[in-house]
């Protein structure tokens, strides 16, 4: 059975289904109903037209949680009184569905749940395995999350900045177990992408591929951080670099530039250089000048005092460093390495050694640990 | 049973291996990183492991001050306080058990390969009906 196909109809089913005036929450439990249905049977008996048949049993599931309700009566008033929604195509639905389940009104962690669920058409059981919380935790929060969004329509046009967001959020919740939820989110980004001609999405999902590509290389067969200098660019993705980049370009040269373009441009322009001492740190700091010129963050500042010391040498990047606040999540991290590239061993050591005490990550704070072991060994 | 293991960053008695971290070399980090590895490894396949995690070492204790009044957090006393480094919960069959493991992640090599011998805090869960099985 191809899980990936069941999951692309999702979105669809969820807005044929409002379409014939089911509520969003209604209608979004009945397609999942619908869809556990179709895990449990497909596989012994595949239908011929699988979206028909997602909708045929989602609709009824539907009218059987509409039946079991005390409130129908009420239920049917309001389909009757309100102005139908406009016909719309299967694309627009899914469109909406996104700026739905990114609702501004929900905290990110339920705007993540809820996308997952509606969008990208995994069950509960298979979110909660893959951020980590309990089923019934889980279940809680997309219920909390569905009513908070009760009542707002599915018509209207929505925030694709927070859209992109979310989808970044679900990116770097990385993957453990069955689910990969960077690649879903990959998938939802090319779905998206397929959807809107926003440079921003295509930024995003530039950003996403880019750095998708270089993942193999980026942890050693225990879990631990390969830093990008030592990393075997031989397991790199050339495919997934070569598409990163041909829509990023594409996003580019519509000249509305942003945040996710120009972190993709970052990405881009590391995934290029054969090997580390051929990175071009200048044009890389010039993107971290339009990053922070675009987003005032204190953390694209502070990863451009590491461009700089590359490009103009530790004591550059030291200065830069020096007007940012050391409370700065990473800061001392940075710190020690401008230390250490300034030749000053003992103090990088020294810096090493207090930044493993605030990682944020085991394999992090085991890698920042070596760092300060690495140089104390050496004196 | 379940019994949880605490490991603390400080509040602890002293271990025997009294080394920081950052003084031992890249490979005795490798190695004790390895230990802590293969044993949670090991207790997964013998049954025996529940759950394993790491905290961060900036703790804030946290007190309600009153009605319309923001918690109070301890201020400038954080070095005075007992920290908790991690923890790993163990389901096991006795508190014997429970004590030999203890002992073997004690035993994780720090630096120039030696056991750390550093002391783990051992307790029982209580749970909601008591095991009066005789």
């Amino acid at each position: 059975m191809d899980e990936a196909l069941l999951r692309g109809l999702v979105p669809r089913v969820i807005g044929v289904l409002v379409r014939r005036g089911a509520d969003f929450a209604a209608a979004e439990d009945a397609v999942q109903e619908g869809l556990i249905e179709a895990l449990r049977t497909w596989p012994d008996r595949p239908p011929r037209d699988p979206q028909a048949w997602l909708v045929t049993v989602s609709w009824r599931k539907f009218l059987d949680l509409v039946r079991s309700e005390d409130a129908r009566a009420r239920r049917e008033e309001v389909t009757a009184t309100e102005p139908a929604s406009p016909v719309s195509t299967a694309t627009d639905d899914t469109l909406q569905l996104y700026f739905l389940c990114a609702h501004p009104r929900l905290t990110p962690a339920s705007a993540v749940a809820l996308t997952l669920r509606a969008v990208g058409g995994l069950t509960t059981r298979q979110i909660a395995a893959a951020t980590l919380v309990p089923e019934a935790t889980m279940a809680q929060r997309i219920s909390r999350a569905k009513r908070t969004i009760a009542t707002e329509p599915l018509n209207r046009p929505g925030d694709i900045a927070t859209v992109c967001r979310v989808l970044y959020l679900i990116f770097n919740e990385g993957y453990s177990g069955h689910v990969d939820l960077a690649a879903e989110a990959i998938r939802l980004g090319r779905q998206l992408h397929r959807m809107t001609a926003h440079p921003e999405v295509a930024g995003l999902l530039a950003l996403m591929l880019l750095h998708h590509a270089r993942r193999a290389a980026r942890t050693t067969a225990d879990g631990e951080v390969v830093p990008l200098p030592d990393q075997n660019r031989g397991q790199w993705d050339t495919h997934l670099i070569a598409e990163g980049i041909a829509i990023l370009q594409e996003a580019l040269a519509t000249d509305q530039l942003g945040e996710y373009q120009a972190q993709a441009a970052i990405a881009a322009l590391h995934a290029d250089a054969r090997d580390a001492a051929e990175t071009d740190w200048v044009q890389i700091t010039e993107w971290y000048d339009e990053l922070v010129a675009l987003t005032d963050s204190p953390i694209h500042r502070l990863n451009r005092a590491v461009a700089l010391g590359e490009a103009d040498g530790p004591r550059a990047g030291l200065a830069a460093l020096a007007a940012l606040d050391p409370a700065l999540p990473r800061y001392t991290a940075v710190s020690a390495h401008l230390h250490e590239s300034d030749g000053d061993h003992a103090q990088a050591a020294r810096l090493y050694a207090e930044a493993a005490g605030h990682a944020a990550s085991i394999p992090e704070r085991h890698h920042l640990l070596r760092q300060a072991a690495r140089l104390n060994a050496d004196r | 049973m379940k019994y949880l293991m605490l490991k603390h960053y400080r509040g602890a008695p002293t271990s025997v291996n009294d080394v920081p971290m950052d003084q031992w070399t890249p490979e005795e980090v490798t190695a004790h990183v390895q230990f802590m590895n293969d044993f949670a490894a090991h207790l997964e396949q013998t049954g025996e492991f529940v759950d394993a995690q790491a905290l961060s070492p900036d703790g804030t204790f946290v007190r309600f001050d009153g009605a319309g009044k923001p918690p109070v957090t301890d201020g400038p006393f954080a070095e005075t306080k007992d920290l908790i480094a991690g923890w790993m919960v163990i389901d096991v069959d006795s508190y014997d058990r429970a004590v030999e493991l203890a002992g073997e992640l004690s035993a994780a090599p720090g630096a120039g390969g030696a056991p750390i011998h550093e002391w783990l805090e051992l307790r029982p869960f209580l749970t909601e009906t008591p095991d009066t099985t005789a």
